[in-house]
Formats: C-alpha cells, structure tokens, sequence
C-alpha cells in the first residue's frame, strides 16, 4: 500500500472522528447543563439521581460504557438493532459521557460565582432566567472556559475508543492497516491527524479565550 | 403617604438576633441615615427592607400597601413573580461592593435593566442613561467597562444603574466603606446632589459629617435595637451615653 492511499484511508477515518467529535460536543455541552441543574437542585431526589450518574460517568472505562451502550439493549431485552446503531450507540454513550464531565464543569463554574450578582440582579428586576441567562452564563463562559477547552482535547483523543465496536474511525483504520502491513507508520500518521486537530482546536479556543478577554 | 413603613421587624441568623423590634418610616423625598457599629443590625436593615432577606417578625409596607409579613407562629408572606417585580420597580439598592455587571459596559449595565426588564424604549433609555452619567461625572466613560474604572466611578456607575430605573426610594448600604477617602468624597457629593432630585433615600453609613449634613432622620443602631433617633443635629448632640462613646471613638 502506497503512502497516499494510506493516508487518504485515514483522511476517510479522520472525518468520521470529526463527526463523533462534533455530534458529541453538539449534544453534551447543552446537556451539561441540564445535568448540572439536577446536580445543583433543592430536590433531594433530583439531586441523588444525578450525583449517581455522574459517579457512574466518572467512575467506570468509557469504553466499557461504549460496550454496555451497545450490547446492552440486546442483552437486557433481546432487542436486535438495525445496521445504524453502532453510530447511535457510539453517539450515545459519547454523549452522556461528557455531559457528565460538563455538569461537574458548569457546577464549578456556577459556585464561583459571588452572590452580590445575583442580589443585584435581583433588584434591577432580572426574572430568575433572566439573571442566568444575561448575567451569570456569560462570566461562568469565561471562567469555565480553560477546563473546557481540556475536556474537548480529550475529547478528540476519546474517539479513538470507538474502536471497541469497531466502527471505521481513523484509529480502528490505522491499526488495520498496521496490522495488514506490519508497519508502525500509520500509528505515527494517526498521532499527526490527533496532533493537527487538537492544534486547530486549542487554536480555536484560545481566540474565544482572548475575545472574553476585555473584562476581568 | 409614607414610601416604606417597617414595623416591629425582628431577623434571626441562627440562634443570634440581628434586629430586636425596630420600626422606622420614610417619607417621600426624606433622607433617612442609620448609623452605628458594625454588627449592628443596619446593613440587615436594608436586605430586609429590599427583600434581600426574609424578616422572621413584623411587616413591610410600601406605598402604604402590606408587601411583607409574617405570622405570630413564623409563616412568611412575600411577593411572588409580577408582584414582586412591581414592588421592586419602587426601590434601588446601592451596595458596598458596587456589584456591577463586569461583562457589560458602562452604558449596558445603566440600560440592560430598563430595557429588557421594564421593557421601555431603547433610544429613550440610552438618552437618560447619558443624562444620568453626565450628572455623575462620567460621560466620558459610557463605553469603558467596570474592571477599567476606579472603585470611585464604579460606585458612581452603580448609582445611575439603581437610578436608570426610577426607583422612589434608594438604599445606599455603606457606599463608601470600600473607597479611599479621595474617592469617597466624589460619591458623596454625587449622594448629595441626588437631594435636590426629591428622591427618597435611606443610607447606611460611617461617614458621620456626611450623615448630619445630608439627614433629615437619623437612626443610631447598636446590638439590633434602636438606641437613638431623631433629627440630625438631635442625635449628633444627644446626652446618650453609648452614641456618645461611638461618637468620640470616631474623633481620634
């Protein structure tokens, strides 16, 4: 196989990463919130449920998550999916998986905020969605901003894992290939695709950075 | 008609009360100052008054209308949703730490309320802002955002922020206790003119000269009570041995 044709496989692998990546962030970041909501309500019950998921998020392989996403339904009650549930099962699991490490981010970022914004929030007449929306999202944007911008490095690294169930991302390509051609040269052109996406992004999210940069 | 009447307010933090009984009444255009020690129950005051925090006895009326109260056995009665938006559309707070905005700018943080809160003209409002800001000192600063300002212009900006939406009451909770003497002086002066503007205002404050000069009613609060009040020069010049030991303490 010729150097070219490999790469353009991998370019083939490279976008269907791009699409977990970008179906997963689409999803989990306005999910976070919600989950972060839960975490943060009065409701006991609420709040049990969601510190249980989050635990669960947190605390056990996503590629064991990715395994029981996928198997699970046929195991559990015998459901025999479709050819398109490999991608929905990847999405999913990707999915509930980050809104976890989000919620714990927003929660983060929504306890530093100082009460006084709030109280003055209050007495110029802000509603409760109000004062969120207008007042406290955008300073918790920029506060939470560097450890976002960690997750989804990570992120791009993660999909990777959906090799598991063997769904034709660029890592589960290269391995192939590797393995067909006993060469380590396509390990070495996948770190490049991961180290240039990762640039582009940390790139990206430098220049949000910066541009919330006019108020301290 | 009397703007705000508290009458017989008690407030508990836990097991320690803050406010012991106390009543007061403003009327309108009346300057009222409460002064007194730190942990006297003053700045509580003022949250209870703006529903800030919630009193555990007495009553709240504004505009001779009962907003707040509470029951002999503790039920609590507050305003809720557009009821509660009517009574805080009556009073402005101005406080200690400012709290302005610090994602909007100058002009955003005088205008985003009325506009979007009290849904008035956009044109209209930024035309009274700049008015206001003009009256402040400030024009030059409309674009500038809070983190470029000295504690000064902060504290000034806020000012016309509580004033953008024409409140009939304002209440000041120590609006200097966080300035440099310079700088407290230009927030006075600005406190001052706002006088001649009728508005009622109830000041929280250890800036004494200030507080006789500019009162019409004077509180002097010490451990939650009430220990004097009357005019400005009555109770600067009252035989009441606790004011007068806080008093002179002031002098060195």
């Amino acid at each position: 196989m010729s150097f070219t044709v490999m790469l353009q496989q991998l370019a083939e692998g490279m976008l269907r990463s791009m699409g977990i990546f970008f179906l997963t962030l689409l999803f989990s970041l306005p999910l976070g919130l919600f989950v972060a909501f839960g975490r943060m309500s009065k409701n006991k019950i609420l709040q049990g449920i969601v510190r249980v998921y989050i635990s669960i998020m947190r605390g056990t392989p996503l590629m064991l998550q990715l395994l029981a996403v996928y198997f699970g339904p046929y195991y559990l009650a015998g459901a025999k999916l479709g050819k398109n549930w490999r991608f929905t099962a990847i999405i999913l699991a990707f999915v509930v998986n980050y809104a976890a490490y989000f919620a714990e981010i927003y929660r983060s970022g929504i306890a530093s905020m100082p009460p006084g914004q709030y109280e003055a929030a209050r007495l110029l007449g802000y509603s409760k969605s109000g004062t969120f929306m207008r007042i406290i999202l955008p300073q918790v944007i920029k506060r939470i901003l560097p450890s976002v911008t960690n997750e989804v490095m990570t992120l791009i690294k993660d999909t990777s894992l959906s090799f598991s169930l063997a769904y034709a991302e660029m890592f589960t390509i290269a391995k192939q290939i590797a393995a067909k051609e006993t060469s380590f040269v396509p390990f070495i052109a996948a770190a490049a695709f991961y180290y240039v996406f990762n640039a582009i992004v940390g790139f990206i999210m430098n220049r949000i950075e910066r541009s919330m940069n006019y108020y301290t | 008609m009397s703007l705000l009447e508290m009458n017989h307010i008690r407030k508990s933090f836990g097991s320690l009360e803050v406010i012991k009984d106390i009543s007061l009444k403003v009327d309108e255009g009346e300057i009222l100052s409460i002064i007194g020690p730190s942990g006297s129950g003053k700045s509580t005051m003022l949250r209870c008054a703006t529903m800030l925090e919630k009193i555990d006895a007495g009553e709240i009326r504004y505009m001779d209308e009962r907003i707040a109260w509470a029951d002999p056995d503790g039920t609590k009665h507050y305003p809720k949703g557009a009821e509660l938006k009517k009574v805080c559309s009556y009073f402005g707070l101005v406080f200690q730490s400012f709290n302005l905005f610090p994602h909007f700018s100058v002009m955003k943080n005088i205008t985003d309320a009325p506009i979007h809160n009290q849904k008035r003209n956009k044109e209209e409002v930024c035309e009274e802002a700049r008015k206001l800001l003009a009256k402040m000192g400030l024009s030059d600063k409309a674009d500038a955002y809070p983190c470029q300002l000295s504690g000064g212009q902060q504290q000034r900006v806020a000012i016309a922020r509580a004033l953008a939406l024409n409140p009939k009451i304002l209440f000041f909770d120590e609006p200097t206790s966080a300035l440099d003497p310079e700088l407290t002086g230009e927030v006075l002066k600005v406190i001052k003119s706002l006088a001649d503007l009728h508005i009622a205002m109830v000041i929280v404050t250890h800036e004494m000269n200030f507080a006789r000069e500019i009162s019409d009613h004077v509180m002097f609060m010490d451990k939650g009570v009430v220990v004097v009040e009357g005019s400005a020069e009555e109770v600067f010049t009252t035989d009441n041995a606790r004011m007068k030991a806080f008093f002179g303490k002031l002098q060195h």
